[in-house]
């Protein structure tokens, strides 16, 4: 059992950090509706911010190398990315930062896409006002991000499918083909599910069993 | 069929279901119900003489009971595994045992009992199908009146060469082939009424199917389909309608509005013709009613036993729309087939197909790593109460009360939830990424200009943040003074979250979470109750109006009502006047 105990207050974060700050434009899925200069502009003058850009694509290639560029030139420790949800790109940002040589979770993203542009795209003045608030709040919280490091676990080589019907069926053949153990659990007397039950089927019109 | 019955590899269990998952990715821990067959299936050989001696006759569920079988019966002749099974319900006991008499094999035993099967597995596959629309809830189409009324199912077993008239099309009522036949369409798909109000996906193609069936053994009977819209989308789809319409189907745009039978057994058909606006009656001899798909029963018990989430016709929704259509949020679940919405059978191979190759591209290394978002105590400030492990709904905290040892985290089994870090009296809990510090700088921010004109939201990651993801993608509006803050789980919100927002000027503050049952920390979500309905007493003992915290659930594939809510707490935070804030700030204020 791996147990976790800390034996003090986090006080590490009083450390000035060296903040970049990037405000995506995604196109024109940001850029049409919020101002991203703007945003930018002012992110640079908040405390512990080292760099604000606005930057096109920041998770397409280059717009990563630009960034993994400025963290080697600038001696960036954090960095705070704008753009769309984290539950899209969280994942490409923090490989982004390994890749950089700094820790993945001193990265923090502020969704200025799904949670502003896109939603406000009537007001763009209150939608340039929201970003910045967002972008303050993700910069605020970056300042006290700490490193963490994975815990690597061991995976049980060996699969469940739940139900027994064609797609089941397949899963369970294409993961045991490949080796894989798998325990097919079907809730009927036999596997085969509806196609079992149907006749010829388009679009071959060959026999279903 | 058969080679998923014989592969080495794969370990068959039928009749049987899940009855427990504990343990997270890489590492579940799954409990299987297997029912007796009373026969034993690896002796059986499936010679069929217990069938014929078993004097107990049961409709064939297999052939929508359009056949007959015994309470000792095999699934169907192709069923895999290759083994009689006996009905108990049915059975007549011990009492007859005539089964047991001729068994040679003695592989019959009426002592078998139900076992449970206990596993761990790193991935789950959960491809559960579907389940057709039941169509004697509408009844305009006298499914439970006529004899001649069929489903699409029973319609599928009628033509079926392996099926109770070995392929001879033959209606109900006098066993004789029909001349004339009608489809309805959209039967229990896309209505706001009854059934489902999404598209089922398959019907279409499958009435087409049909069609060529019936036209290809009676070129001569006449077929009637009734429909909405024909969607023949995919690959060769439109060939095949085509080809149908070439062979002289006739395809009417409408659907019937009455079904009543005639006295020689023959439906006459009342449907509205969109191109004259006049009211045709057809008489057909038989009608099929293509029935819409459903999520089947047990998917709401397996969905809570996983931690996944529903979409609202009630199938399983995926992580994400589009890049991720396979995976379920909880890592390492991925769904296949008609479990994550209708489809048909090649995109159902596709998805088991995709299933497998994610969860390969999990296990192959035979190890991952765990997200380093756990819970960690600082045990100087931990008094050993024991709330924590009281609260933890993975059992991750172990804590001696009576010997005063502090508590300790078993990172492992802790999913980082963060509930034990909001009930913790002492702060002695910090949840890593999402510390108390971390997450009231974001109030500090957003607080910090103009507060009376803010809303504040605490949204958990997998539920509610993801609902307003879904509002975004929808574009959706809504007021743009909003603010989300995102925790893992609604359980995390601190109680000294709120009150540093009220401190900070927030007129109105929003806890938002996955709605009960859906947690996706098991049930970290029930804490988050009781700790508002605390909080909202204590507003009230001090006089702060308890409408001003608001506690609300959204799921992720409501976008819709997350806007909707958002205009809600816009309204609400109208009626908070300058005043009021000022006096919550001083009476918060007092020591």
């Amino acid at each position: 059992m791996k147990t976790s105990v800390v034996n003090r207050s986090f006080t590490t974060a009083e450390i000035v950090p060296a903040i970049g700050v990037y405000v995506c434009q995604c196109g024109l899925n940001i850029g049409k509706t919020v101002d991203c200069k703007k945003v930018a502009e002012k992110a640079a003058t908040l405390p512990g911010v080292a760099l604000a850009r606005d930057i096109t694509y920041a998770c397409s290639e280059p717009g990563q190398m630009e960034i993994v560029e400025d963290i080697h030139a600038h001696g960036l420790d954090r960095v705070v990315v704008a753009s769309c949800s984290p539950r899209l790109h969280e994942a490409t940002f923090r490989n982004m930062m390994k890749q950089a040589g700094l820790n993945p979770y001193l990265m923090e993203m502020a969704n200025i896409r799904e949670q502003c542009s896109w939603v406000h795209m009537e007001t763009p003045g209150a939608a340039t006002e929201k970003a910045l608030d967002l972008v303050t709040m993700a910069i605020n919280r970056a300042r006290l991000l700490m490193p963490l490091t994975e815990e690597i676990v061991p995976v049980e080589k060996k699969t469940l499918v739940i139900g027994g019907g064609i797609a089941g069926i397949q899963a369970a053949l294409d993961l045991a083909d490949n080796d894989y153990q798998v325990t097919l659990v079907e809730k009927t007397g036999s596997i085969g599910g509806m196609m079992a039950r149907l006749d010829k089927t388009f679009p071959t019109m060959d026999c279903s069993i | 069929m058969t080679d998923a019955g014989r592969h080495p590899n794969i370990t068959l269990h039928t009749l049987a279901e899940i009855s427990g998952v504990t343990g997270y990715v890489g590492n579940f821990e799954v409990e299987i119900i297997k029912r007796a067959k009373y026969v034993d299936e690896t002796a059986c050989t499936s010679c069929g003489e217990c069938a014929v001696a078993c004097p107990v006759v049961f409709p064939d569920e297999f052939n929508e009971g359009l056949a007959s079988r015994k309470a000792i019966h095999i699934p169907f002749p192709q069923a895999v595994p290759s083994s009689y099974l006996i009905n108990m319900d049915e059975c007549m006991g011990r009492g007859c045992s005539k089964c047991m008499d001729v068994c040679d094999k003695n592989c019959i035993d009426f002592n078998m009992s139900d076992g449970v099967i206990t596993e761990k597995v790193g991935t789950i596959v959960v491809a559960t199908g579907l389940e057709p629309y039941d169509p004697k809830a509408m009844d305009e189409y006298g499914y439970t009146r006529f004899e001649n009324v069929v489903t699409s199912v029973e319609f599928e077993r009628l033509v079926n060469a392996g099926g109770p008239t070995k392929g001879e099309l033959v209606r109900p009522l006098d066993r004789k082939v029909p001349k004339s036949v009608g489809f309805v369409q959209c039967v229990g798909s896309r209505s706001r009424r009854r059934g489902g109000e999404h598209c089922s996906n398959i019907c279409c193609m499958n009435t087409i199917k049909s069609t060529l069936i019936l036209k290809e053994h009676y070129p001569d009977m006449e077929i009637t389909v009734f429909y909405m819209d024909i969607r023949a989308f995919g690959k060769g789809f439109e060939d095949l309608y085509n080809r149908s319409r070439r062979l002289g189907v006739k395809y009417l745009r409408g659907l019937p509005g009455s079904v009543e039978e005639l006295p020689n057994g023959s439906l006459q058909v009342a449907v509205e013709n969109m191109a004259t606006a006049r009211v045709d009656f057809h008489e057909l001899e038989m009608l099929v009613l293509a029935l819409g798909i459903n999520a089947p029963r047990g998917t709401r018990e397996l969905q809570e036993m996983l931690g996944l989430q529903l979409t609202p016709d009630g199938f399983y929704l995926e992580a994400h729309p589009k890049l991720l259509p396979v995976d379920a949020a909880t890592r390492g679940v991925f769904y296949a087939g008609c479990a994550e919405g209708p489809k048909d059978i090649k995109e159902s191979v596709t998805q088991g197909t995709a299933a497998a190759s994610r969860a390969v591209r999990l296990m192959h290394k035979g190890e991952i790593a765990s997200e380093p978002i756990t819970a960690s105590v600082v045990t100087d400030l931990c008094n050993a109460c024991g709330i924590c492990a009281r609260v933890c709904p993975y059992n991750a905290i172990t804590v001696d009360v009576k010997k005063k040892i502090p508590a300790v985290v078993n990172t492992a089994a802790c999913a980082g939830c963060g509930t034990c870090g909001a009930e913790c009296r002492n702060n002695a809990i910090v949840l890593n990424h999402f510390t108390d510090r971390q997450i009231n700088t974001q109030t500090d921010a957003m607080l910090a200009n103009r507060p009376a004109e803010k809303i504040v939201v605490f949204a958990c990651n997998w539920c509610s943040y993801a609902g307003a993801d879904f509002a975004g993608v929808s574009r959706l509006s809504y007021p743009s003074n909003v603010r989300l803050i995102r925790t893992m789980c609604s359980g995390r919100v601190d109680e000294s979250f709120i009150w540093r927002a009220f401190e900070s000027g927030a007129p109105v503050v929003l806890v938002s979470g996955c709605h009960i049952g859906d947690c996706h920390y098991i049930d970290a979500n029930k804490w988050t109750v009781k700790r508002v309905e605390r909080i909202h007493k204590k507003m009230a003992k001090k006089g702060i109006r308890p409408e001003r915290l608001q506690l609300s659930w959204i799921s992720a594939a409501e976008g819709v009502r997350f806007a909707r809510v958002m205009a809600d707490m816009e309204d609400i935070r109208k009626t908070v006047t300058g005043e009021e804030i000022r006096d919550t700030i001083a009476i918060l204020a007092e020591p």
